[in-house]
């Protein structure tokens, strides 16, 4: 019985093993509509994510099983404070699989110690959401058809931004990965990442604070949002929110072929006018999340 | 200064100078009934100054905290005043309920029968993280 909690725990084989499950359900899904029949999902949201919970679920449906769960942790045995291990000793009894998200770092992990089915880490705080690397690495996959040899921009926050950090860690695995690091000054890539990392396997990267300037090298642009709930200070969130917002005028000088991706929701860091772009993934990149899940489902509950 | 050797029981020695009332308190030595000496600014050919503990009565010595503070302290195990074995430290790969994650967002802060978990990640800088949040043990 396996987990997934953190994306480095999967190996790039099985990373370009699940990639290749989730185009064949793009290819075929009528093959998959029955693969998890009579089994169940429980989607355990101890706190709220519309998002990344209806994925899951929609996951689910499409592959024929059913779900059940909760949206946040009112309503939950929670509120009444139940230990996380307890829970998910509980929810082993109903459910084939768990998905969880908890706003305390480290949380999936201690469920998965004690469950006895897989648990899926559906973001644990600031810390893992391997999910949406996943969602991330398919998405590439699909619009640029490899996942080496690429020029990749992340915008906006670089220092709280857990996409971000999971992101470049599974790309670094990659052969031919440069990276632009683009953010303010406060905000920029935590130096562990820098020195542990990317000085360690000698990947080429750059810092910058103009976004456009930098355009024109991309091949991938992640953009990301400021989020106020990694802020301890109101003051410091007012200030930074802002700090870039992607236009079609910045988009100007930008490469034919780049694919713009974002993992949502935005607030303002995209501008709307920029959504008809052929280059703007950020939504199909959203259809890509369900499909990568469908995928891992399939792989964690050993459905063939 | 004179300090009577023992009988039985154990010598902490080549701690760094300094260090010793840190390793006291990591031990508990502070729950034993027997004598306890520490004594501090030894004159060492090796280290120039050392601190040393000496614990009058048999018991095992937790060897993954003390390797956690300083691979470098020896422990010797004295029985019939005669040193009978001398224990070498290494890194532990792991050491639990020895420091406490310091995250504010990290799960031990909510659950607190949670075991304090701490993963060697790099023997060479000694960098311990935390198993559940990765923070770096301080």
């Amino acid at each position: 019985m396996r987990s997934l909690i953190d994306i480095l725990s999967l190996s790039t084989d099985e990373i370009d093993e699940l990639i290749a499950v989730a185009e064949d359900i793009i290819a075929h899904p009528e093959e998959y509509r029955e693969k998890c029949r009579y089994k169940k999902l429980a989607t355990l949201f101890f706190e709220p994510s519309t998002r990344t919970r209806l994925s899951f679920e929609a996951a689910m449906y499409e592959l024929g099983g059913s779900v059940l769960g909760f949206s946040e942790a009112n309503s939950s045995s929670a509120a009444k404070g139940e230990s996380v291990a307890d829970t998910a000793r509980t929810v082993s009894c109903y459910a084939d699989i768990i998905a969880m998200r908890h706003p305390k770092e480290g949380a999936p992990l201690v469920a998965s110690m004690a469950a006895s089915v897989p648990i899926i880490n559906a973001g644990d705080g600031g810390h893992n959401h391997p999910t949406q690397t996943l969602t991330d690495l398919l998405t590439i996959k699909r619009e640029k058809g490899r996942l080496n040899n690429l020029t990749v921009g992340f915008c906006g926050d670089l220092k709280f931004g857990r996409t971000v950090h999971s992101l470049i860690e599974a790309l670094s695995r990659y052969t031919g990965i440069e990276f632009v690091l683009i953010s303010p000054e406060e905000l920029k890539l935590p130096s562990y990442l820098k020195k542990d990392l990317l000085d360690v396997k000698g990947i080429k990267y750059t810092e910058t604070t103009d976004l456009e300037g930098v355009m024109p090298q991309l091949d991938i642009l992640y953009m990301t949002r400021v989020q106020r709930e990694r802020f301890f200070n109101e003051e410091d969130y007012l200030r930074l929110k802002d700090s870039y917002i992607l236009t079609p005028e910045k988009l100007e000088n930008a490469k034919e072929d780049l694919a713009i991706l974002h993992p949502l929701p935005r607030v303002n860091e995209i501008h709307t006018s920029v959504d008809a772009d052929p280059r703007a993934c950020y939504f199909r990149q959203v259809l890509n999340g369900k499909f990568i899940r469908m995928a891992l489902i399939l792989k964690l509950l050993e459905v063939k | 200064m004179h300090i009577d050797s023992i009988k039985n029981g154990v010598v902490i020695d080549h701690i760094k100078a300094g260090k010793s009332m840190e390793v006291y308190n990591y031990l508990e030595l502070d729950k034993l009934d027997c004598t306890v000496a520490i004594i501090k600014n030894v004159s060492s050919k090796k280290m120039g100054r050392k601190d040393i503990i000496k614990i009058d009565s048999e018991m095992e010595v937790d060897l993954d905290v003390l390797g956690y503070i300083d691979p470098d302290i020896t422990v010797n195990v004295i029985k019939n005043e005669i040193l009978c074995e001398k224990k070498k430290l290494t890194l532990p790969s792991q050491i639990k309920d020895v420091v406490k994650c310091k995250n504010p967002r990290c799960i031990t802060t909510t659950e607190q029968d949670l075991p304090h978990i701490f993963k060697l990640t790099d023997a060479e800088t000694k960098t311990y993280r935390c198993i559940y949040c990765e923070t770096k043990a301080k």
